[in-house]
């Protein structure tokens, strides 16, 4: 008696492939909401935290243009030479935010997202991992029927323009602006591909950690196209994990987005071809339900949509170079 | 710049999978029994069901043969069946080391469940699901067998692809799922359930219907689902699944047989549900990690692993492989970890006599790279530490 039971494989069987009509339309319209630069201003929930004031300085230190940060009953007061408000609302109408990151522990973050939405922040970055998936799933039913606010994450690293605005718990320093749109899972395997990139010499558009949670704000779907239409990424990195079938709705979609002779190079790997079934491997998100989200599987739909997918995790660097060199870009 | 780790531990791991294959024949592999990541015997979901208006077959709890026997008593039924109470599957067919065959037994006479409770309390039931030894069983499960005349499917989980809560439901129930999905999918019945609106009346006729209930029979079934739903919420579940969810000659629809899963993010708004977690079954170095709120899954291999990061850890797991290696588990120390239990993880991995080598990748501070591959020929003594860091 396995108890990986029929019930998700069963939906495996009824993909939706056209999801919610007309409200997943005005949702992806935030889509452009991802594209952060040096004008972003961000503030910060959560803000006189441990995890908020470490890496609020952190981004200050970047050159981030963080403006203040939120705390509640603490409004009024100054934290790292920047104010801090009450609420959102207040914190938005004072300083013009066009973004904000939240470290709020996990009993919370659902309502600071909430909070964020309500407030018509443009674009929400939530890092927090550990938000029970009713909250999430109660938060995304707001999220899509409205078209002013764009959420990546939760449990996410966070979203880098490199050399203009970092918005997160990535390491600066192993970014480099260049010509490679990198969306990921996880958080420190994606730290394998800024590395690598800004080695072989291509460094990095623009790139976004879509976090490690099944019910979250932001999928592969919407950071490919924003890198299909950006002419400064030329080359895309996906990085993937089992569980889900986000994987697989992402080269369905580069099968019809990204093909022919124009298409943009698209390399990937994805982790997890030796996790064992039915264990959640760390992220919410990672586990094989149902003989469902195996790796194998991912890996076959992504090369059927002219994916070059990599076996390891430290050739996507050279893998992506190689095929700058075949398309002579270099 | 110094080069990523990956690639370096491409080229040391490839010599260690040459040594550490050759020694993986001198230890056993570890039995891999998937679990759940939190474990409720039988007895406890169905008293969370019953608690919350599900209806299950009426039982007892005993863990005495004198107990079982009173209880058997007390429930006054036609016919009892008695059930011993382990986490794997399989009971039926297994074997007790008393010598009592069956794990799962039919009787009308109370006399003969204390008789047969006395071979099962505090002996070993070994299943295909259990290592060979077995597990000990120290509770029974006392419960009034009913007839099932129709055996149906009924599941609520929630689904990334629907965006929240799913009832999926089948009136070919009983038997394998997969199977009827694959040769009858028109049997197959779903339906989206809306989070802030929960389950509609029209919702649950219409499932139950689906599922084959007439009559009088269709509202209960339909109410049961409700219940079912509502349930699924408080308790933070990611999926219940009923199979059998079945009808009675006597026109009752009952929950035979129930899964749960949780979502182990609620762990801090479902203490009492996280306290029925019975961890005796699992592998004791899970239990030893969890204790230190360390993310470890046990494997078979030989080669441990440290990371900071599940999907790094997951990819290390895998670059391993890749190199000819097995890894002997998957360690996501996390973003958050603290120094104690970076010790507590390294003496708990490297205290495991199977071990042969141990990688540790990760990020400590945001600003360094740690990098470390201990070859670990006696794994109690003479540890070597390497560590590089990138600037």
């Amino acid at each position: 008696m396995s108890h990986c039971s029929g019930a998700s494989r069963l939906l495996g069987r009824f993909l939706l492939l056209q999801q919610n009509g007309v409200r997943h339309c005005s949702y992806s319209a935030t889509r452009k909401n991802l594209n952060i630069n040096t004008n972003t201003k961000v503030i910060c929930q959560g803000f006189t935290g441990k995890q908020g004031t470490f890496h609020s300085q952190q981004a200050l230190e970047y050159g981030t243009k963080l403006v203040g940060g939120i705390s509640p009953g603490k409004g009024g007061k100054t934290h790292l030479g920047l104010p801090v408000f009450n609420s959102v609302k207040e914190a938005k109408e004072q300083t013009g935010a066009t973004a904000s990151v939240i470290y709020v522990p996990p009993p919370f973050a659902a309502a600071a997202i909430n909070e964020a939405v309500d407030a018509e922040i443009p674009l929400i970055v939530c890092i927090t991992e550990g938000i029970p998936q009713q909250d999430m799933v109660r938060v995304k039913h707001k999220l899509i029927r409205q078209d002013k606010t764009r959420l990546v994450g939760p449990n996410c690293p966070g979203v880098i323009n490199p050399g203009e605005c970092k918005i997160g718990i990535m390491p600066g320093h192993i970014h480099k602006k260049g010509r490679i749109g990198i969306v990921s899972r996880s958080g420190t395997l994606t730290y394998e591909a800024v590395h690598q990139t800004t080695q072989v010499g291509l460094g990095q558009s623009f790139c976004v950690g879509i976090g490690g949670d099944p019910f979250n704000g932001t999928n592969f779907i919407d950071c490919l196209d924003v890198f299909l239409k950006d002419p400064q990424t030329e080359g895309i990195i996906l990085i993937g994990e089992i569980g889900g079938n986000a994987e697989e709705d992402a080269a369905a979609f580069l099968k019809e987005n990204n093909s022919g002779p124009n298409a943009k190079p698209v390399v990937s790997f994805i982790a997890g071809l030796t996790a064992p079934p039915g264990r959640r491997m760390g992220h919410a998100g990672a586990i094989i339900a149902g003989g469902k989200g195996g790796a194998k599987e991912k890996i076959a739909a992504l090369q059927n949509a002219g994916v070059v997918v990599s076996m390891s995790p430290a050739q996507l660097g050279s893998t992506i170079h190689k095929e700058f060199e075949k398309r002579k870009l270099l | 710049m110094a080069s990523p780790w990956a690639a370096q531990a491409g080229t040391a791991l490839r010599g260690l999978a040459r040594r550490s294959a050759l020694l993986r024949g001198s230890f056993p592999a570890v039995q891999l029994t998937p679990r759940r990541w939190l474990n409720l015997q039988e007895y406890q979901s169905k008293k969370l069901m019953a608690d919350n208006g599900v209806t299950v077959q009426r039982f007892f709890v005993a863990d005495s043969a004198n107990d079982a026997l009173e209880a058997a008593k007390r429930l006054k039924a036609t016919e009892i069946v008695l059930k011993a109470q382990i986490l794997a599957g399989g009971r039926g067919k297994g074997v007790f080391n008393s010598g009592l065959k069956g794990g799962v037994h039919l009787t009308k006479d109370p006399k003969i469940v204390g008789q047969l409770a006395e071979q099962m309390i505090g002996y070993n039931l070994a299943t295909k699901q259990t290592p060979k030894d077995g597990v000990k069983v120290k509770k029974v499960m006392v419960a009034e067998a009913l007839n099932i005349s129709r055996e149906t499917y009924f599941a609520i989980l929630m689904d990334r692809a629907s965006n929240g809560p799913v009832m999926v439901g089948s009136p070919q129930g009983g038997v394998d799922i997969e199977e009827v999905a694959a040769t009858s999918p028109e049997l197959i019945f779903k339906e989206e359930i809306d989070i802030f609106e929960g389950v509609k009346d029209n919702q649950a006729l219409q499932m139950a219907e689906n599922l084959g209930f007439k009559g009088p029979l269709q509202q209960q079934a339909a109410d049961q689902i409700k219940k079912l739903y509502n349930l699924f919420l408080k308790i933070d579940a990611t999926q219940v699944e009923v199979n059998p969810f079945g009808e009675t000659p006597e026109g009752q629809v009952v929950c035979f047989d129930a899964k749960i899963n949780f979502d182990d993010n609620a762990e801090f708004r479902q203490k009492e549900i996280f306290a029925m977690d019975d961890k005796s079954e699992n592998e004791p170095m899970e239990n030893e990690a969890a204790k230190y709120d360390l993310k470890y899954i046990g494997l078979d291999g030989n080669i441990a692993c440290f990371v900071n990061g599940a999907g790094l850890a997951m990819a290390t797991c895998d670059i391993i492989s890749l190199n000819g290696g097995k890894p002997a588990n998957f360690l996501d120390l996390g973003g958050g970890v603290q120094e104690a239990q970076v010790y507590q993880a390294f003496k708990l991995l490297t205290a495991d006599p199977k071990i042969f080598a141990l990688i540790s990748v990760g990020i400590t501070g945001i600003t360094q790279w740690i990098y470390a591959i201990l070859p670990c020929e006696h794994p109690a003594q003479d540890v070597q530490v390497t560590i590089r860091n990138a600037p």
